[in-house]
């Protein structure tokens, strides 16, 4: 009845974080059908605190659906999926909500409220808590991160497509959790906000937050990823540090295209490209 | 950060100022539908009267007659009318939200329709189980299972399109209509008295008995609306991000169903299908107060209170001394109204995906 009437009384709930390096979340034997079909099979990934993790692959390869998984959202058939080191499904709604955040591939609102109204939705799971008093420094640097700042007075709804996506990962920056999920942060951005969410990505490692981050553009990924998993057909095809598991036998199986795979010339990151 | 200051500052400031402008223009309404009609009452003698009765003696008293067109009529009628304006503005402003669609309301896609039938069919098959209480009960049914019907059948992933709402409620409309017509024809001729009310939606039989059995009902689905406001708001991301930031949206919709099938079988009940209020009061609202429900939900409240008693006083002042359904009224000024949101709404998202 209490959860009917709101929050009368929320617990005080602190997610412990995780120290860097230790796993933040797990997926064991995940498997996930849709109909007859395999959306995902026997997958195993260990998410660690302090690095970013890249999923990419092939549409359709499973990899949305794998952070459903991750995010609680959706329950796997086969396997099991742990977060911060309780299977996924013994968090509450709203202890998951200060556990983890989830930035949708798809960003939609139903009612024309201001980017700052939106943003500030960020900070919810946190009311009636002590973190409430950092509400406005943490809107704050979600929106400096992002570069919305002037956005701040706007509709959201009047926005390009790549405003409301910055939009949404500053909402979902300001949650404040330990682990995030991004599906396809950097769609419809250009060349310097796709290296500034990066960034923010980087940077939320660096506080010892596990970031998983679904990825199209494999060189973005490989410059800026600690690992990247391959998924392929709902199958994990490969996982490690992208130097090691972009190979171009391996992209051009994966991708169904002929892929070569070159170092940069500075830096010695892999550069992977089609063969034209 | 300098540009996120004023918004909030101003937000803040809003909020109060829109709900006492609202207040006192109920109150004035108020004042004036009570002194209106065939035997006008100056409005301050109404304020002395009511006044009177909670132990204050000011200003001049109205004469015997005055005092009893004042107790026995007016009073009983605004009261409803406000308790009707207000059930079927918040009932809006809720639907609106729990279906993330602005053109959401309980006239057009149908709900309405299905409380009336409930009241109709205890009317016409002669149900009595529970006295005063048995047709505020059936509309409740009524409501209810028309709300839930159409919920499940018109939602995908979170949200309900507008072709697919705005058709439910036309196949829900259709099946209701055809139903009250044979109850209709079945009905003897003082059911069928009964019957015509709940189509042409009026506020003209009010009496206090008739208040009393909606009271109740009223107040406890506009108490338990704003409970919401907040987890609403979250709701405008869609069902998983809602989620995401701690919404139990399951549970969330159900009880929000609850509560709009409670306040639309409230006002159904006594007054019939007076529709598009439940549209135009919220939208209205928005445009003012920005879509945040803390402050809609209450603000639609009070507005749909003052526009009802507002409505109410033009059906019966327009014609005098004939009365126009109230019902037909607000169709008549909600119908143009819900064209040019659908028109608006095709021109802002080009097409209807």
């Amino acid at each position: 009845m209490r959860g009917l009437l709101g929050r009368l009384s929320p617990q005080p709930d602190e997610p412990q974080r995780p120290a860097a390096g230790q796993v933040a979340a797990a997926a064991r034997g995940v498997g996930v059908r849709l109909g007859a079909r395999a959306v995902l099979a026997d997958v195993t990934l260990d998410v660690r605190s302090g690095e970013v993790l890249a999923l990419v692959g092939p549409n359709g390869a499973g990899k949305s659906t794998l952070l459903g998984v991750l995010s609680g959202d959706r329950e796997p058939d086969v396997g099991d999926v742990e977060l911060l080191g309780r299977p996924v499904a013994d968090w509450s709604v709203a202890q998951l909500s200060r556990r983890r955040a989830v930035l949708p591939q798809q960003v939609a609102l139903a009612f024309p409220f201001t980017v700052s109204e939106v943003v500030r939705m960020g900070r919810r799971p946190w009311a009636g808590t002590d973190a409430e008093d950092d509400d406005e420094r943490v809107l704050a640097e979600a929106m400096a991160q992002t570069d919305v700042e002037q956005l701040a007075g706007r509709g959201f709804l009047s926005l390009s497509g790549g405003e409301r996506g910055r939009v949404a990962l500053a909402r979902v920056l300001a949650q404040q959790t330990p682990l995030l999920l991004l599906d396809e942060p950097t769609a419809a951005l250009d060349l310097h906000h796709v290296e500034l969410v990066l960034q923010v990505a980087r940077e939320r490692a660096s506080r010892g937050d596990a970031v998983v981050i679904v990825l199209h553009d494999l060189v973005t990924a490989a410059a800026h990823a600690d690992r990247v998993a391959v998924l392929a057909d709902g199958r994990v095809a490969a996982c490690g540090p992208p130097a090691q598991v972009f190979t171009a036998e391996l992209l051009t199986r994966v991708y169904s295209h002929p892929v070569e795979v070159l170092p940069h010339p500075r830096t010695g990151a892999p550069l992977v490209l089609p063969v034209r | 950060m300098r540009p996120l200051a004023p918004a909030t500052a101003r937000g803040r400031t809003r909020g109060p100022v829109l709900l006492a402008g609202l207040a006192l223009a109920l109150v004035a309404v108020v004042l004036l539908a009570c002194a209106t009609g065939a035997y006008s009452v100056p409005p301050l003698q109404v304020l002395s009267s009511v006044l009177h009765r909670v132990g204050v003696d000011v200003g001049t008293m109205p004469d015997p007659t005055g005092e009893t067109v004042l107790w026995e009529i007016r009073f009983p009628r605004v009261v409803l009318g406000a308790l009707v304006g207000a059930s079927l503005a918040c009932a809006g402003a809720l639907m609106q939200g729990v279906f993330g669609n602005p053109l959401a309301e309980p006239g057009v896609i149908g709900v309405s329709s299905g409380a009336a039938l409930g009241a109709v069919a205890a009317i016409a098959l002669g149900v009595s189980g529970f006295g005063g209480w048995t047709v505020t009960g059936a509309a409740f049914l009524g409501g209810l299972v028309t709300t839930l019907g159409v919920y499940a059948f018109s939602r995908s992933s979170g949200r309900a399109e507008v072709v697919t709402l705005v058709l439910t409620g036309i196949a829900v409309n259709a099946v209701t209509g055809a139903a009250i017509g044979l109850l209709t024809f079945f009905a003897d001729d003082a059911e069928l008295r009964s019957i015509t009310f709940w189509n042409l939606g009026s506020i003209g039989s009010a009496t206090w008995p008739a208040v009393w059995a909606v009271a109740p009902v009223a107040a406890l689905g506009l108490l338990a609306a704003p409970r919401f406001a907040r987890r609403l708001d979250l709701l405008a991301l869609g069902d998983h991000p809602a989620r995401h930031l701690g919404v139990d949206v399951e549970r969330l919709r159900l009880v929000l169903i609850v509560v709009v099938a409670l306040l639309t079988s409230a006002a159904v009940a006594v007054a019939g299908i007076i529709s598009f209020v439940g549209l135009v009061v919220p939208h209205a609202v928005r445009m003012v107060a920005g879509p945040g429900h803390r402050l809609l939900v209450p603000a639609s409240a009070l507005a749909g209170a003052a526009v009802l008693i507002a409505g109410d006083l033009a059906a019966r002042t327009i014609a005098a001394p004939a009365e126009v359904p109230l019902g037909s009224l607000t169709a008549l000024v909600g119908g143009p109204f819900f064209f040019w949101l659908l028109h608006r709404t095709r021109a802002r998202q080009g097409g209807w995906a």
